[in-house]
């Protein structure tokens, strides 16, 4: 089949608008809901891994150095079919392994949360390290105990260095989803890949994924200037850091200190 | 000796409030502390000196149990502080104000709520009775007006006066001054070692302060003890110090090139 080089305007319109019958909004709600929970369960897991990985016994430290080196040494397409297609046969497929091999969608977030905890481990360790140990010091000697040093001091201190580098991990998990197309997850590129191989309009079907990725990424980078302003003027780290969010994310802001 | 008004029975020990028994202390391997023996009299201001690096600060972590040493013993009110359990460890950091270098304040809390946060977390006061000790705190230390401030719009001398009035702000029994003179100009040095021997003299607690401005610490110590390669060289009232025959001593207190101290 020949197809004819133009740009099928149609096609494009006749997919995107209305959006409440196309197949993409619903990708997209799905990619959204993959994002918040993959992301979220990778920050929560992040947070004993940061604390392990900061022990001072070898037996702690040294799982989460193993963990880290596997899902951060693999690329994480590798990663997904290993959860999707590689347990099952590893185990010979026994039926509690079923809502993970039989299902595309929860092995793929699986896969994505187990990988993104090994990033999120870096992140909160260094928030944790960044806390000048003075704190901790002055802390203690005002007869706090171990528990409340960290929540009232450590924690909130360490939160402010943590959250803004966890909110880019969120936009980026937005499109790493994208990779769980490999097994047939029907999130966005799934979705176009289904248009395009019937139609082989594949600009305008990666278009309209495009769309809405970017409709995606726009929705969670403003809530992130909403909650890096709500996180205050920051006025607790020196000036270099406190540019505004534009000049950083386009790499203006230079090495911090 | 008793610290009127925050109704908590006095610590006494007879005559030594504080009591260090040849404390070893090392990091990595290297020693810090190699046998330190002193005695802190109770209701007195005492001064440690020696020269930069010979674990004055470290000591005074012992003190309250934010170090345990090695080998060798700290006794607060005649209590082995390595031997105090979480309870009772905490009920001591309570009793005691500490300053520490660089004042150590919280960086998350402006200025008014790192000298309120003592009052919050130990006592039952409410916010107005907070708001009016904090604000004569500050005053004392002449930081009134700077509530808002967070620690770093703040200079190291100002830092420093707000970690001094944090660390009176529950009228603690001991206090310990790590470096309170460090950073600051001759005037203000002087009107906080005033301030020092002032609360010492309300409260009749009992204070050590490191230093090693041979100047202040004339002035405000009762008691001089003198440290120097993890030991003490040589400890006793501001007489017995000025008239000592020791070199180290005579070197230390004079300044002077010639003597035992180098530059190692």
């Amino acid at each position: 089949m020949i197809v004819p080089a133009y740009f099928d305007f149609d096609f494009f319109w006749s997919v995107l608008w209305p959006p409440w019958h196309s197949p993409f909004l619903a990708a997209a709600v799905l990619v959204l809901v993959m994002t918040v929970v993959a992301q979220t369960t990778g920050v929560l897991l992040g947070f004993p891994l940061a604390l392990g990985r900061t022990s001072r016994n070898r037996l702690v430290r040294l799982p989460v150095d193993f963990y880290l080196w596997l899902f951060r040494g693999t690329p994480l397409l590798l990663q997904i079919l290993f959860w999707y297609d590689g347990l099952s046969e590893l185990t010979g497929n026994p039926k509690y392994l079923y809502p993970i091999t039989r299902n595309a969608l929860v092995a793929g977030t699986l896969a994505l949360a187990l990988n993104e905890a090994a990033y999120m481990t870096e992140i909160i360790r260094a928030g944790l390290q960044a806390i000048d140990p003075g704190q901790f010091d002055a802390a203690r000697a005002l007869g706090m105990r171990q528990r409340q040093v960290m929540l009232r001091i450590v924690i909130p201190q360490a939160l402010r260095i943590i959250v803004p580098p966890t909110f880019n991990e969120y936009i980026n998990m937005s499109k790493n989803t994208s990779l769980l197309s490999v097994i047939a997850v029907a999130e966005l590129l799934d979705t176009a890949q289904a248009y395009f191989a019937v139609n082989f309009r594949y600009f305008e079907a990666l278009s309209l994924a495009a769309v809405y990725y970017l409709a995606i990424t726009s929705l969670l980078t403003a809530i992130q200037r909403r909650i890096e302003a709500r996180f205050g003027e920051r006025r607790d780290i020196p000036m270099p850091a406190m540019l505004p969010f534009w000049r950083r994310a386009i790499g203006l802001a230079g090495p911090m200190r | 000796m008793s610290a009127p008004g925050n109704g908590r029975s006095p610590m006494t020990n007879g005559e030594w409030m504080i009591e260090c028994d040849d404390i070893y202390k090392a990091f990595d391997g290297h020693p810090v502390l190699s046998g330190v023996d002193c005695q802190i009299p109770a209701g007195k201001i005492s001064v440690v000196m020696g020269p930069s690096g010979t674990g004055k600060s470290v000591l005074l972590r012992h003190i309250v149990g934010l170090l345990t040493p090695d080998r060798g013993d700290v006794r607060v009110a005649g209590k082995s502080v390595p031997r105090l359990n979480e309870e009772d460890l905490l009920e001591l950091r309570r009793n005691v104000g500490m300053l520490f270098q660089d004042g150590a304040l919280f960086s998350s809390m402006n200025l008014y709520d790192n000298v309120a946060f003592p009052l919050r977390q130990h006592t039952k006061k409410s916010e107005s009775e907070i708001r009016e000790i904090v604000k004569q705190r500050l005053d004392e230390v002449g930081l009134l007006g700077s509530e808002q401030k967070m620690p770093n719009e703040l200079s190291g001398g100002m830092r420093k006066r707000a970690g001094f009035a944090r660390a009176l702000v529950l009228e603690p029994e001991i206090l310990l001054f790590d470096e309170p003179d460090s950073g600051l100009d001759p005037v203000r040095t002087a009107l906080l070692c005033d301030l020092i021997k002032e609360i010492q003299r309300k409260y009749g607690s009992t204070g050590i302060v490191i230093s090693h401005d041979i100047k202040s610490c004339f002035n405000i110590g009762d008691h001089i003890v003198l440290l120097h390669g993890g030991k003490v060289v040589e400890q006793g009232s501001k007489e017995q110090i000025q008239q000592s025959q020791n070199p180290f001593t005579q070197q230390f207190i004079k300044g002077g090139i010639e003597g035992p101290l180098g530059m190692e």
